[in-house]
């Protein structure tokens, strides 16, 4: 039996062997070989932001995505580098950003993201003023890269809405607010007062002219009752709006589809009963004027999404964007406004910012409090498993081999970085790792004193064990598995190294312990049972050996096949 | 034989720690503490880090802490004339820094104290860690965290019920709950503060508690298997033996699991003051030792009790003591060949196995289990 069913080690160990060499080797090809450190590790600011709908309910994913968009803008627009915008569960946007102090960007990443519908007084195409700028003062119609969509009466037209009086919401826009415009421009000039409609005021012009769309901040600088120079999302055009004429919370719904007969996608919008009225208003000043002053723009936290133009007046609440859009384009357009139709608010729920030093520090401490343990725990397999805790040692190298390898190329493929709480878990599966080979161990001990030879012990305790260690791993990649999707913050970086490390553990009692020890089994040291391997038979109490031959070969592999 | 290790012995069976027949004391005893550890939590309640009560914590490194250092920092803190940072708490850590607890604070705010207490202990305000927890952060980790649980615990429940039995699942449970009671308790009766890396920590002990569990009863269930087919042992007595083979594993697993957390433990509290990886390596260290107790001296005490409800255990726990009743040498017993399940003779007739102490009614049931296992053809019982 033993001959029969004689175990290959040393297929499992090739592939082991090839496993590292493929992962360092697509290591030393990105060339990268440290892994990403979480903030806490080397130091930065993280916000951790909570979202809600204005009613305090929870946000639509469509809405998280739109405003992990929004915030990515802001924080791009303001300037800070290497920032990292993630979600974290349902409602919860983590800004990271390398440096310390940022009050003022947890101010700026807070703000309710408002759209607002401005009539389009000035469009330069380029984001940037040209080198040689006389040229692009000319404001060019239709040659934009951004599509010019054209918003037209929806089929379904609700008569109740239709014709009546001028609300408030209008008042505002054909009485000129005094305040003066505010440009987001590095240096904001005053706009003249009255100017606010239609064509462009010579200042507004050179305003508009020397405007680079690369300063371009949002948030807090759109005034909706105040002119706006900006620029779209690509940062290819520059607009120079009026006054909002309808906000977001204006809409009721927006959709996009392919009307009955038709093959083209549209966006279809319907207002609320107010919104419904200003829309009238604000199609009703629009339509007959010449491009760019029959177009409104769709603007959401300061940037434009779109800007269509008007045709005839919109009466009836309902309105369509139709234009050459794509799926996705249409698709994208009435989420940003059905986002704008129930903006978020975002609260500031944990702001921490930690120093270089301090992250130097912790970083320090878990490598150390890494070390003493690992150190601790080799000690003691060698005091108790003898020549099996070289087996430990070596195992435990392979599993560290292992880990680092992945921690460094999960970093690169989706961005993992290592945390305080991280390192804790690497340190903690230490001896989860370490007990999968306690189990071995004892099972093939526990042959030994059957009676069993020390190759067949290895086999057959190998047998018994595997069930084991399988069922409790199965039991600890439940717990990461439900603490990494269900929880937030630190709770996942810990969950995630958790089930890492268990599935590391896997792997190396599979492919590196077991057939480490069939190997070991056939030399003299630990096949013959040396006092000093761990596996003497006479310290294990095997029947028979009292203390004399230590010959275990023989006599025990004999009765041991059936 | 000589010079026999513990772990020999008990595998043999030679030595038994009556685990299982002495289940009412460890209830007991498991049941004061726990009553000590509800006492705390309703009593004193837990102490709640800033991440879960709302408000501001921000660290400043000192050069030399002086008797003055607390009193002038406050002062610069009061002086900054901030409603929720009225009543600063201020606390040194360590030898080298000084921490600040406020009520949350706005960013404005918060820039505010931040300068105030870099001026006061002379440092440059990027040199000062901070932290701003809004009000209902703590009830939103703390939501997540216990759903996360519930499922967790779900899952679990499902597997055990799937790969060994409801009972085990159902015991492995109530161990669990004993050890998140317990170390929670804990924190309530030292006065611990409890962050969210405590509750990581916590949650980790539930995963070993577990897994600590299955191994047991893994070993349990091996020995259990096919067991009403004889009536040489009781299911309590092979339960037991399940428990003396496995208590070397699990003592040294628990050992070389706390050797690491306790290096955290030291490494965090020692060097760093405070801070995660101390919060964490507390809660696991009290959990894991706790957890190996649990598994130990409760949940397998526990999976008897709740088997013995069965009606063919209970007719085994009678087949076995009328045996036994009728057999009154006991030396009958160790010299005759175990009924063996499956039907097939016992392979080797051995002498050199050891002829277990009997006595009174603490049978060392090794012998029959392993001959059980021979009977299925020396295969793993599988």
């Amino acid at each position: 039996m033993a001959s029969a069913n004689a175990p290959r080690p040393w297929r499992p160990l090739g592939v082991l062997a090839l496993l590292l060499v493929g992962l360092y080797g697509t290591i030393a090809l990105l060339g990268d070989w440290t892994p990403r450190l979480g903030l806490d590790l080397r130091g930065g600011t993280s916000i951790t932001l909570s979202a809600k709908t204005p009613d305090g309910g929870t946000p639509s994913d469509e809405s998280m995505v739109q405003a992990v968009d929004i915030i990515r803008a802001r924080v791009n627009g303001s300037g800070v580098a290497e920032a990292e915008i993630t979600t974290q569960g349902s409602t919860n946007i983590v800004v990271q950003v390398p440096d310390v102090g940022e009050d003022e960007l947890v101010q700026l990443v807070g703000q309710t993201a408002e759209l607002r519908f401005r009539p389009v007084r000035a469009v330069i195409e380029g984001g940037a003023p040209a080198p040689a700028a006389t040229e692009a003062t000319t404001p060019t119609p239709g040659a934009t890269s951004t599509p010019t969509p054209t918003a037209t009466p929806a089929a379904a037209v609700s008569p109740s809405a239709a014709g009546r009086a001028v609300t408030e919401g209008l008042a505002a826009q054909t009485t000129p607010t005094p305040s003066p415009s505010a440009s987001p421009s590095p240096a904001p000039t005053p706009v003249q007062p009255p100017a606010s409609e239609g064509a462009p005021t010579p200042e507004e012009q050179a305003q508009l002219d020397a405007f680079d769309c690369a300063n371009l901040q949002t948030g807090s600088l759109d005034d909706p009752d105040a002119s706006l120079i900006t620029c779209d999302e690509g940062g290819t055009s520059r607009f120079l709006l009026g006054p909002a004429d309808v906000v977001g919370t204006d809409v009721n719904s927006a959709s996009a589809g392919i009307p009955q007969g038709e093959v083209q996608w549209v966006v279809n919008l319907d207002f609320t009963d107010e919104g419904a009225d200003k829309f009238l208003e604000s199609t009703t000043n629009l339509a007959g004027q010449t491009f760019p002053l029959n177009a409104f723009a769709i603007v959401l936290d300061g940037r434009v999404v779109s800007f269509p133009t008007v045709d005839e007046p919109i009466p009836g609440g309902s309105a369509r964007i139709s234009g050459s859009f794509t799926q996705p384009e249409a698709q994208a357009l009435a989420t940003v406004l059905n986002y704008g139709a129930l903006p978020l608010t975002f609260e500031p729920s944990d702001v921490s910012t930690v120093t270089p030093t301090l992250g130097a520090s912790q970083l320090e401490a878990g490598l150390l409090a890494g070390v003493i343990g690992l150190g601790l725990v080799l000690l003691y397999s060698l005091i108790y498993y003898r020549g099996l805790g070289l087996v430990v040692f070596a195992s435990l190298v392979v599993a560290g081999l292992l880990t680092y390898a992945a921690i460094v190329l999960l970093g690169e493929a989706i961005g993992f970085t290592l945390t305080i709480a991280g390192i804790a878990g690497i340190i903690v599966a230490i001896g989860i790792t370490a007990d999968s080979f306690v189990v071995f161990f004892e099972r093939v001990r526990d042959e030994i004193r059957e009676g069993r030879s020390v190759r067949m012990a290895v086999e057959t305790g190998w047998k018994r064990a595997r069930r084991t260690v399988l069922a409790s791993d199965a039991v600890s990649l439940f717990a990461a598995f439900f603490l990494y999707v269900f929880s937030v913050a630190n709770v996942r970086g810990f969950a995630f190294t958790l089930g890492l490390t268990t599935i590391v553990d896997l792997i190396v009692v599979f492919l590196f312990t077991k057939p480490m020890l069939s190997v070991l089994a056939r030399s003299r040291f630990f096949g013959a049972g040396h006092a000093w391997s761990g596996l003497d038979p006479v310290r294990l109490g095997a029947p028979g050996r009292t203390g004399l031959g230590r010959r275990a070969g023989a006599p025990a592999a004999k009765e041991a096949s059936p | 034989m000589t010079r026999q290790s513990l772990g020999n012995r008990l595998y043999r069976g030679e030595v038994s720690v009556p685990i299982v027949q002495n289940a009412r004391r460890w209830y007991l005893v498991s049941a004061i503490l726990l009553a000590i550890a509800f006492g705390g939590l309703i009593g004193r309640g837990l102490q709640l880090g800033v991440e879960f009560s709302g408000g501001a914590e921000l660290t400043a490194p000192v050069e030399q802490v002086a008797d003055s250092t607390v009193g002038d920092v406050r002062g610069a803190v009061i002086a900054t004339g901030i409603g929720e940072a009225a009543d600063p708490r201020v606390t040194v850590v360590g030898d080298d820094s000084v921490r600040v607890q406020t009520g949350s604070l706005t960013p404005d705010e918060t820039t505010a104290v931040r300068d105030a207490v870099a001026e006061a202990v002379d440092v440059a305000p990027e040199e000062i860690t901070a932290q701003v927890i809004g009000p209902s952060w703590g009830d939103q980790i703390t939501r997540q965290a216990l759903l996360g649980l519930g499922m967790f615990l779900l899952a679990v429940v499902v597997f055990l019920s799937i790969a060994y039995e409801w009972k085990m699942a159902a015991a492995a449970l109530v161990a669990l709950f004993h050890d998140v009671v317990f170390t929670v308790g804990i924190y309530a009766l030292v006065g611990f503060d409890v962050t969210p890396a405590t509750v990581i920590g916590f949650l980790t002990i539930l995963g070993y508690s577990l897994y600590d569990t299955v191994v047991i009863f893994d070993k349990v269930r091996e020995n259990t298997k096919g067991i009403t087919a004889q009536n040489q042992l009781t299911y309590a007595e092979a339960a037991n033996l399940g428990v003396n083979q496995t208590l070397m594993r699990s003592i040294n697993t628990s050992i070389i699991a706390l050797l690491p957390i306790g290096s955290i433990l030291f490494v965090g509290a020692g060097l760093l003051g405070a801070g995660t990886l101390k919060d964490l390596a507390l809660a696991l260290f009290i959990g894991v030792a706790v957890g190996t107790y649990s598994s130990v001296f409760i949940a397998t005490p526990l999976l008897v009790d709740l088997k013995n409800r069965e009606p063919t255990i209970a007719g085994l726990t009678r087949r076995v003591e009328a045996r036994r009743a009728s057999a009154k040498a006991p030396q009958g017993d160790a010299t005759a060949e175990p009924a063996a399940v499956g039907g097939a003779p016992p392979r080797r007739p051995s002498p050199q196995r050891g002829s277990p102490v009997e006595s009174g009614d603490r049978r060392q049931p090794q012998r029959q289990t392993r001959s059980q296992r021979r009977g299925n053809g020396g295969r793993p019982a599988r």
